[in-house]
């Protein structure tokens, strides 16, 4: 039997290669998740979607940083019922697992919006608890271990799919909250969500962001994710799919020896294109053989050698 | 991508001028974007209101123009601002229309003739064979008619407007039908509203001629990440917003029809 070394399985889901589209990337349309998949992903996260159509905030919604972007999208969405549409489009059309992201602003909202996205064949879902720049969603509900576990609760509840959880790193034990979400019935972990930042422009003395605050995501927050997986895979059994400033192979590579057993890629995106993944899974599987390792498995948490 | 292009620079605004009642035209300076190629776009804040993305009208020494028709909340805004005002700029952004040395048509509906006439500025040295055809509701609203006719070779300018104020009355695809059943051109450019667009590809693939459009759609971030402004499996801010036919052929499907709203719906166009 000689599988191929790139395949890897994460909480039931078989994966062509260890790379995976961030959410909040492209993501709206099949046709764009696929292009995507033609880039060398192994798999796709969608937008977020809510339970009702947003229109996010104003621009500017992304800024520059040093080694990174800033991003106040405010979750645009089209809402579940518009969006299980194009999902039920994207399973025609996207040749690799179709992993949707979901909030609400409840535990029954979550569990709402992804009953709905299974229903219209989602192959698993990622839950956003975990972004930094909208009210009473996400890191509000990812940074209080009590809702964070009701929320994972109901979604289990509602869904036969494999649920993930995306961390933020904006806490002080990400390993406590990721606790609290595989106590209620997690399937994998995302780490990490964007750091949450702001940029002032010195001469007309303003935020840039219409929103003000934001998300840093992009090479800056890559040393901040590795030591957030780090630290997770000393704490917890689950899969963790690691996330945060991985442009080059030896960035995933580095993800995987600190305890990732796949990663996202967002960012390089922009920063490089959609072809990015081909180039990480070029890379990964050169170092694989190099280092004689038969499977990217074999390289999880090679990094810990207390 | 470079960073330092998606890097925002505040700038003065160095001239504003009127074009036509609805449309100014703004010169910056900034370094990045007065190395823009035609067809690209820059993106415009306008400080505590919006961020917009332009097309690059004409680059000058370290400046850049746009040119800015006044339909919404951001250029009602910036229309309002004078000479000295502040404003950011990241950009250029985008690829570029393609110099084609043979014999070329170009078609401006409104703002989109910017892009053109700076592109024409561009042919006029490689092209000698080169028609201009740009329409308007009316005479007032005829934007570049001075530029152009220094641009354009004798003759090569053909303009129309709905209520025959000026020039011919018609569409501005109408002259087309003709152009192409009596000349043999071997690229059309285009820019403009995309039902114009559509109706000009559909044209040109009648006559087997090669097009280069222009597209617009709804733009957040500029650089390819947010998925706003996709059409097909394309990215309008960084794998256009130049299409060839090949390209516009595989978006058949969407081109003149459908694009995504600020929710990431699928609506009309």
């Amino acid at each position: 039997m000689n599988s191929n070394p790139l395949n890897v399985r994460i909480a039931g889901l078989k994966l062509r290669n260890p790379t995976l589209l961030a959410s909040g990337i492209l993501g709206y349309t099949a046709e764009s998740l696929q292009r995507v998949v033609e880039g060398g992903a192994g798999a796709v996260v969608t937008k977020s979607v809510g339970v009702a159509p947003r229109m996010g905030y104003a621009n500017p919604t992304v800024v520059q940083a040093s080694g990174g972007l800033i991003n106040a999208m405010g979750l645009p969405n089209p809402g579940i019922e518009e969006y299980a549409d194009e999902i039920i489009h994207a399973k025609t059309v996207v040749q690799a697992p179709l992993i949707v992201s979901v909030f609400g602003y409840s535990a029954d909202e979550y569990a709402l919006v992804a009953k709905k996205a299974v229903e219209a064949g989602a192959d698993a879902v990622e839950l956003n608890v975990s972004c930094p720049h909208v009210k009473l969603t996400g890191s509000e509900i990812g940074q209080n271990p009590k809702l964070l576990k009701e929320v994972v609760s109901k979604v289990k509840a509602a869904v036969r799919k494999p649920v993930i959880v995306k961390l933020s790193p904006n806490v002080t034990d990400i390993a406590e909250t990721a606790k609290a979400a595989l106590k209620a019935g997690a399937d994998a972990l995302t780490a990490i969500n964007t750091v949450k930042a702001l940029a002032i422009d010195a001469e007309t003395a303003l935020p840039v962001l219409s929103n003000v605050r934001g998300g840093l995501s992009g090479p800056a927050i890559k040393p901040v994710a590795l030591r957030c997986v780090y630290d997770l895979y000393e704490q917890v059994k689950t899969p963790i799919i690691g996330c945060g400033g991985i442009t080059t192979w030896r960035d995933a590579v580095e993800f995987f020896l600190a305890g990732a057993s796949a990663v996202q890629i967002g960012t390089a995106v922009a920063l490089e294109d959609p072809d990015v993944f081909q180039a990480v899974n070029r890379g990964v599987e050169t170092y694989l053989k190099k280092k004689r390792y038969k499977s990217v498995q074999e390289v999880v948490g090679v990094a810990h050698r207390t | 991508m470079r960073t330092e292009l998606n890097t925002l620079r505040t700038t003065p605004i160095l001239s504003v001028k009127t074009e036509s009642p609805t449309v100014k035209t703004f010169t910056l300076t900034d370094k990045l974007c007065a190395k823009a190629q035609p067809g690209q776009f820059l993106m415009l804040w306008i400080p505590q209101v919006d961020e917009i993305p332009l097309s690059i009208m004409n680059t000058e020494g370290n400046t850049v123009a746009v040119s800015v028709k006044a339909v919404g909340d951001a250029t009602r805004h910036l229309h309002q601002m004078k000479k000295g005002d502040t404003v950011g700029v990241r950009g250029p952004f985008g690829n570029s229309f393609t110099e084609t040395r043979g014999k070329v048509l170009l078609v401006g509906g409104g703002t989109g003739t910017a892009p053109l006439l700076f592109l024409a500025k561009r042919l006029q040295a490689a092209s000698k064979r080169l028609a201009f055809v740009i329409g308007a509701k009316t005479k007032n609203e005829l934007l570049f008619i001075s530029d152009l006719n220094h641009v354009c070779p004798e003759k090569s300018l053909i303009t129309t407007t709905e209520d025959g104020t000026y020039g011919l009355q018609c569409l501005v695809t109408e002259p087309l039908t003709r152009l192409l059943a009596e000349q043999n051109f071997d690229m059309i450019y285009t820019c403009g509203p995309e039902l114009m667009v559509s109706k000009i590809f559909a044209l040109a693939e009648q006559h087997g001629v090669p097009v280069e459009a222009s597209l617009e759609r709804l733009m957040r971030c500029g650089i390819g990440l947010c998925g706003s402004c996709v059409i097909g499996k394309y990215r309008v801010c960084k794998d256009g917003p130049v299409f060839n036919s090949s390209q516009l052929r595989q978006v058949k499907d969407e081109l003149g029809i459908s694009k995504l709203g600020f929710d990431g719906n699928r609506i009309p166009v």
